[in-house]
């Protein structure tokens, strides 16, 4: 008997339907057919639908776009000679001034826009340094496990027993540079931790996958099964843990820089504005209002994103 | 049909142990795990052969430690908690437990290949077929991305993929499971290895796909003249394929046999218990048989016979003494090549 076509009727009747096969895994109800796709065309089709990722998204291009060329929405720089005039100190906004001006005399509206490069470098830079310390050292200490898994475990555990905050605050009072560098260097030390835990623990939930196995069985060496059968199947919870971090680095950017081991003059934070705003804050609201609800925003962006991001992934929260 | 056509560019069958070294040997193999609850000893010296160009069936049911012996020959079990105590694993002659790591891995996937039980969990959701075909020779014979992707056609073709070229990127949840069993022959084909290794590979399929891939593993067999190691516990799917058996209980061989002799005259009581408990249709409406009780824990094996707590032939010294491979003979004396049983009794249970 060598012919032995599997019951599929025809090799031409398949590739309209390729997903009837064994239900394709998703069940969305729709019954028009669609192209059956892997995790990752899912996961994308899924966002551009979901009203909180297109949102997000938008805000984050906007915010993308100011910080790298705020000189498109003000024609003033506050680098530049004069830009603060004693003479305007605590000016309330005007058809001119849109935010008004600080206790200074110094636009509000130009510094907050410049300020926002140094957020979104603080949460960036140190959302990737992070993912890159925090996911290498996961996946080994997942794929060796013993006495270095052990040992790297129990290190992580002493950044768990720091506050964010107190951490933060001892680490930056060593190094008081006051550049952006610096802050989210600070912040990478103390929030590696949160993505090795992550990283190892989706490592242990995947390495004993059947298939890794058997790629270990057909001669796949350590670092291809790694590479190739362990990481992207382990990257999902990674992502978006990074996602929702990245704005939690930039409001802790804020908060360091508000209690002035920050940012630090003359660089512009929107933590910094608030703190030097805080003391006038019922005479002359608008000084903290507007850097404030920048900060809120681009945090909010952020953390809507990694959520949307989370649905699309987790296929359990469907 | 048309795909087997390509004998021509099939290399010659090799030498079936021309020089009588036999493809591989697995002699006086032992492994132990240790754990919690003590060391549970999962492979006591077991010896098998396979030649090229044959089959082995090493049947079994679950525990009995044949998936083990797979995996210690592979290299592939977790070495702690594992251990290899003793015992030799002779890959044409040479030992594979002396090698290095690296030299094991050269031979995993180009000179033996495993074809698992589940073939969904073991294809990696996140790549396309095609891929992991492929990636057999990007790793072992180091082709391009290009070359390696028509490679990987071709041996979708070779294992009757309709519209292969259509499919090769289409990732494992979109074929159905016979499908999926196919991709991993292919795998494990693709390098046309000495000898594969099949741990149970239609246990997760419908009986009707069962009997195609069956035929199309045996099929492939004869095509590249491999060894084949079937590791199953259905004694249906033997029948068709092995040429011969080894029935394991406990982690030790207790009957090996040509496989129409181990049917038709089986020579231990429980390879005859195994045979009993088939259903059969002319036996309708009559209780069906079924071996008392439950395989022994690995962690403390009965003394003497691990099955005489089973066994209804069970006398004193099967409480005492562990049987042996005792060849087996004809009720003259005459010999019966290949078959032994590890029975004190096994005179009694073949010719009595």
């Amino acid at each position: 008997m060598p012919d032995i076509t599997d019951k599929v009727p025809a090799p031409a009747a398949i590739p309209p339907s390729p997903s009837t096969e064994d239900g394709g895994g998703k069940d969305t109800g729709k019954a028009k057919p669609e192209r059956v796709a892997s995790m990752w065309s899912d996961a994308r089709h899924d966002l551009i639908r979901n009203p909180i990722f297109v949102v997000s998204a938008i805000i984050i291009l906007f915010l993308l776009v100011l910080a790298a060329a705020p000189g498109l929405f003000t024609e003033r720089s506050p680098f530049e000679k004069g830009f603060c005039q004693l003479s305007d100190s605590a000016s309330k906004p005007s058809s001119e001034n849109w935010f008004g001006f600080d206790t200074l005399g110094c636009d509000v509206y130009t510094r907050t826009i410049y300020a926002t490069r140094n957020s979104i470098i603080v949460g960036i830079l140190t959302t990737v340094l992070t993912t890159l310390v925090g996911s290498l050292l996961g996946m080994i200490a997942g794929l060796r496990g013993g006495w270095l898994d052990s040992v790297l475990s129990r290190f992580t555990e002493i950044f768990f027993a720091l506050p964010l905050m107190l951490g933060g605050l001892l680490v930056a009072s060593i190094f008081q540079t006051g550049n952006v560098v610096t802050v989210a260097l600070v912040l990478a030390v103390l929030g590696w931790p949160q993505v090795f835990r992550i990283m190892r623990g989706a490592v242990l939930a995947n390495k004993h996958n059947d298939y890794v196995m058997a790629a270990k069985a057909l001669g796949a060496g350590t670092w291809r099964i790694a590479m190739r059968h362990v990481l992207p199947n382990a990257v999902a919870p990674v992502i978006v843990i990074t996602t929702i971090n990245l704005g939690v680095y930039i409001s802790a950017e804020a908060a360091l820089s508000y209690l002035g081991i920050g940012v630090q003059s003359p660089n512009i934070s929107w933590g910094l504005m608030i703190s030097d705003a805080q003391s006038r804050f019922l005479i002359s609201p608008h000084m903290v209002l507007f850097p404030s609800l920048f900060l809120s925003i681009t945090v909010l962006a952020f953390i809507m994103l990694g959520d949307a991001v989370r649905d699309a992934l987790d296929p359990k929260l469907r | 049909m048309t795909i087997i056509d390509k004998t021509a560019d099939v290399p010659a069958p090799r030498e079936a142990g021309s020089d009588g070294v036999p493809l591989l040997e697995v002699r006086d193999l032992h492994v132990e795990f240790h754990t919690r609850e003590g060391t549970a000893r999962a492979v006591n010296g077991v010896n098998y052969s396979v030649s090229a160009g044959e089959t082995l069936a090493v049947l079994g049911e679950s525990g009995s430690g044949k998936s083990v012996t797979a995996q210690a020959i592979m290299g592939i079990l977790d070495m702690p908690p594992a251990t290899i105590p003793r015992g030799e694993i002779l890959f044409h002659g040479e030992d594979m437990l002396k090698m290095s790591g690296e030299e094991r891995r050269k031979i995993r996937g180009s000179r033996i290949a495993m074809i698992f039980q589940d073939a969904l969990s073991s294809l990696n959701p996140v790549l396309s077929v095609g891929y992991q075909l492929g990636e057999m020779f990007r790793v072992h014979r180091a082709l391009s991305r290009k070359e390696a992707k028509a490679k990987a056609i071709e041996l979708m073709d070779r294992v009757k993929i309709p519209a292969a070229a259509a499919r090769v990127g289409d990732y494992p949840h979109q074929f159905s499971g016979g499908m999926r069993q196919r991709i991993m022959i292919a795998m494990a084909l693709a390098l046309e290895p000495d000898l594969i290794i099949a741990d149970e590979p239609t246990t997760a399929l419908d009986v009707t796909v069962q009997a195609q891939v069956m035929e199309l593993l045996a099929d492939l067999q004869r095509e590249f003249n491999m060894g084949l190691i079937l590791i199953t516990h259905d004694l249906g799917v033997v029948a068709d394929v092995a040429d011969k058996i080894a029935v394991m209980y406990a982690g030790r061989i207790v009957e090996t046999a040509p496989v129409h002799e181990l049917y038709k005259r089986p020579a231990h009581p429980y390879t005859r218990g195994l045979l009993d408990s088939i259903p059969r249709l002319d036996q309708k409406g009559q209780e069906l048989y079924a071996i008392k009780g439950l395989p022994p824990n690995l962690t403390s094996t009965p003394p003497g016979c691990a099955f005489n707590p089973r066994c209804p032939k069970a006398q004193d010294i099967c409480r005492t003494d562990i049987p042996q491979l005792f060849p087996v003979t004809e009720r003259d004396g005459g010999e019966l090549a290949g078959r032994g049983s590890a029975c004190h009794f096994w005179k009694e249970t073949i010719h009595g």
